[in-house]
């Protein structure tokens, strides 16, 4: 079968079985738009190229499958970097298609030419410049393959113009297998049977679940460990909806904001099971007194990220999935033994930290409290919708009040923190899940940087929903300001916020005004119910601070509470 | 500690960059590098010779082995291995030192391989000491201009 390269495009991502792409058009990607309406793929325009990868992403976040983007060479490849870097640093799979310039052209500064393998090279986990029709083929199953498996992330292909028009015979390989890329998904038995034995002498364990748990599907076994031998868990921001929210082993997220019962477990645990996490700086402040009193037990695929940044007791190099498998294996192989005796004290004690120092916040006077905003959303969805996340202040409260029941409900972004993800990501698992509540919990601040992806909302029927907790401030910021920089509160405060509900009207959208807390749950269920996006712009405490805090580089014991 | 890494990569368009990429990036170090082609067909050799604590080095030796077109990596520092590094090295060479000069050359078993007649041209092959030995003998005459390879290097056979 003789195609053009567009055609070969097109034909391999149907092969892959995928069925919506975000992209934007341009001259360098004519041909593959040409092919577009000639095969079984939807195509989403959106209004700004790094809308396209955050959407994308968060295609790929709620469903565990690729998330495919389709730009135009140049400025338009330019305009994905920020949502590259933001899906590489949480490991998501994702393979942008950027358009470029002919390859006779290349290395002469031609029109919208830009080396974008070059600036890609450090933010994605792997990227290709299709130079020839030939490999075309092989490289998109390459790309899908290495974004999909081990440690997943994004991958860029870029397809010359002139690679695009000509034709050569298609046929797409079955499978793959690269010499230099062999993850190693199974764990070392020897590690695991020595880590069943560190746990069976524990007297205080804690697991401490990561992104790896939700990208490995191993929520299920990690949280069947948890109960059958009675071990509290904690996980990074990442990590939630890994292990159910309401239950009572569930100590809440860890770290720079994480709970007083997560950071005081971590802090007296003596065996710490860390599984697909990576230690990142706010989740262990300073590292020379994290976990103090435990030996590490850490699970990870990715090899880089054992012995980073902390050192361990006994390492895994495996899929999260298939470690926790052979783990419960061997705690069994251990005979009988009543854990739930065992870790009896162990259990009240770390309730006793949660019942002591729950998160909490000071009833509201004047203003609504963006806290009670997420606990009445918690209560109104029951847990089950999709929440995105913008990033700063929004971010922390959507990660302590709304409780996450299962994997892929929280989309946010963990590694990058990039301002502007929430929304676009949301129109990404509304694409995936057209039945699903999705709701992103937005910063007056945030909401603008990605607010042109309304248009895109508008234009597929996509009912996300923004909250946005308008402060007036980019909060987070002025947060640090007020408590390290004497309240010098330089380029922090947004006095000349757009009107959201007229803004909202403007894209044929629906917009709320919220002011009093008694009207935050009447509004909410309307516009929940509405099936047109909708932002609802709520005033909340213009000077509330997320708490508990630990100062960046403090231990985490330092904590400062409300 | 010094570490002598040797890097087998797939030998396509931007590999150097993604490993030089990968060392500035991280904040390690390459005092050396040096790439061929092997005897495969697309398939390089690079030899990196880099420093830093143990902890540090195993970050490099894994962040090696996680890029995508690297297929192989040995450190070869835990095991008995032949270094060598070739240099050449212009020096003054009046008539009044060039006796001098060639008995030097005799002593390390080098080569001449350009005269003038007022320079010589030397090719030294070694390891790193004997390398830094010749320099330090020789820089009294003034040396003019100096390339060096980098180390390459391969494991013995016999490891005892
Ligand atoms: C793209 C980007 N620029 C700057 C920052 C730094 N930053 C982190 S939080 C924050 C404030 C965000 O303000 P807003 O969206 O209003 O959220 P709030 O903290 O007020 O809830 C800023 C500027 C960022 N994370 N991302
Ligand atoms: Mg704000």
């Amino acid at each position: 079968m003789e195609l053009t390269g567009a055609q070969i495009l097109l034909e391999s991502l149907t092969r892959e079985g995928v069925k919506h792409i975000f992209g934007f058009p341009g001259g360098a990607v004519i041909d593959i738009y040409n092919e577009i309406p000639n095969y079984p793929v939807q195509h989403f325009l959106v209004r700004h190229e790094q809308g396209a990868v955050h959407a994308a992403d968060g295609y790929a976040r709620s469903t565990g499958k690729v998330g495919v983007c389709l730009v135009t060479s140049g400025p338009g490849a330019t305009n994905t970097v920020t949502g590259i870097a933001t899906a590489y640093m949480d490991s998501i799979p994702v393979v942008i298609f950027t358009g470029q310039v002919p390859t006779p052209l290349i290395g002469n500064d031609a029109f919208q030419e830009v080396d974008i393998v070059g600036i890609t090279r450090p933010c994605t986990k792997h990227n290709y410049l299709v130079k020839d029709i030939k490999t075309l083929a092989r490289t998109i199953k390459e790309a899908f393959y290495i974004a999909s498996t081990g440690r997943p992330g994004p991958v860029l292909v870029d397809l010359p113009k002139d690679v695009m028009q000509t034709r050569t015979t298609y046929s797409y390989p079955e499978s793959i297998s690269l010499r230099s890329y062999n993850p190693n998904y199974i764990p070392n038995r020897k590690q695991v049977k020595k880590a069943a034995r560190m746990i069976s002498k524990a007297e205080r364990p804690l697991i401490y679940a990561g992104g790896g748990v939700i990208s490995s599907q191993a929520s299920e076994i990690m949280s069947r460990l948890a109960r059958r031998y009675s071990i509290p868990v904690t996980a990074t921001l990442m990590g939630l909806g890994s292990f159910p929210g309401n239950d009572p082993l569930w100590l809440g997220m860890l770290g720079m904001h994480g709970t007083y019962a997560a950071n005081m477990a971590v802090n007296n645990s003596d065996v710490l099971i860390s599984v697909g996490a990576r230690f990142d700086d706010r989740v262990t402040g300073k590292v020379n007194t994290f976990a103090p009193r435990a030996k590490i037990i850490h699970v990870d695929i990715d090899p880089t990220s054992i012995r980073k940044n902390v050192s361990v007791h006994i390492p895994i190099v495996s899929d999260c999935l298939n470690a926790l498998q052979a783990m419960e294996e061997e705690l069994d192989a251990l005979g009988d033994v009543d854990w739930q005796a065992k870790h009896d004290s162990w259990i009240k004690t770390t309730s006793g930290w949660s019942s002591e120092h729950p998160l909490r916040y000071d009833e509201g006077k004047e203003f609504i409290k963006p806290q009670y905003v997420l606990e009445k959303i918690y209560e109104i969805t029951k847990g089950e919708a999709i929440i995105s996340t913008e990033v700063g202040q929004n971010q922390m409260w959507a990660a302590q009040f709304y409780r996450y029941h299962s994997p892929r409900t929280l989309l946010t972004s963990g590694g990058l923190g990039t301002m502007g993800y929430g929304f676009p990501a949301a129109i990404g698992a509304q694409v995936a899940h057209p039945d699903k509540l999705v709701i992103d919990i937005a910063g007056d601040g945030s909401i603008q940087m990605n607010i042109q992806e309304m248009a895109t909302a508008m234009s597929y029927k996509l009912p996300v929903k923004i909250v946005i907790l308008n402060n007036g401030y980019l909060g987070m910021v002025r947060q640090w300001q007020e408590l390290f920089y004497n309240k010098n509160y330089c380029s922090t405060c947004l006095h000349l916020n757009p009107d959201f509900v007229k803004l909202a009207q403007a894209f044929g959208a629906e917009g709320y005004l919220v002011e009093k807390t008694e009207d935050v749950v009447p509004v909410l269920k309307k516009a929940f119910s509405s099936p047109l996006p909708c932002i609802i712009d709520i005033r909340v405490e213009p000077e509330e601070n997320v708490y508990p805090m630990v100062p960046a580089g403090a231990s985490l014991t330092e904590m400062l509470l409300v | 500690m010094r570490h002598v890494l040797s890097v087998l990569v797939e030998n396509e368009p931007g590999v150097l960059s993604r490993v030089a990429g990968l060392f500035s990036g991280r904040g390690f170090n390459i005092d050396s590098l040096n790439v061929g082609p092997t005897l495969e067909q697309g398939v390089s050799l690079m030899t990196i010779t880099t420093h830093g604590e143990e902890q540090i080095i195993e970050q490099i030796v894994k962040q090696l082995r996680k890029v995508v077109s690297i297929i192989k990596v040995v450190d070869l520092t835990d095991l008995k291995s032949v270094e060598r590094e070739m240099v050449l090295l212009k020096v003054n060479a009046d008539d009044a030192k060039r006796a001098e000069i060639l008995r030097v050359v005799d002593i390390f078993r080098c080569k001449v391989v350009d005269v003038s007649t007022d320079e010589i041209t030397l090719e030294v092959t070694g390891d790193q000491g004997k390398i830094q030995a010749i320099v330090n003998l020789l820089q009294r005459f003034g040396i003019k201009e100096f390339a060096r390879t980098g180390t390459v290097a391969l494991r013995r056979s016999m490891q005892l």
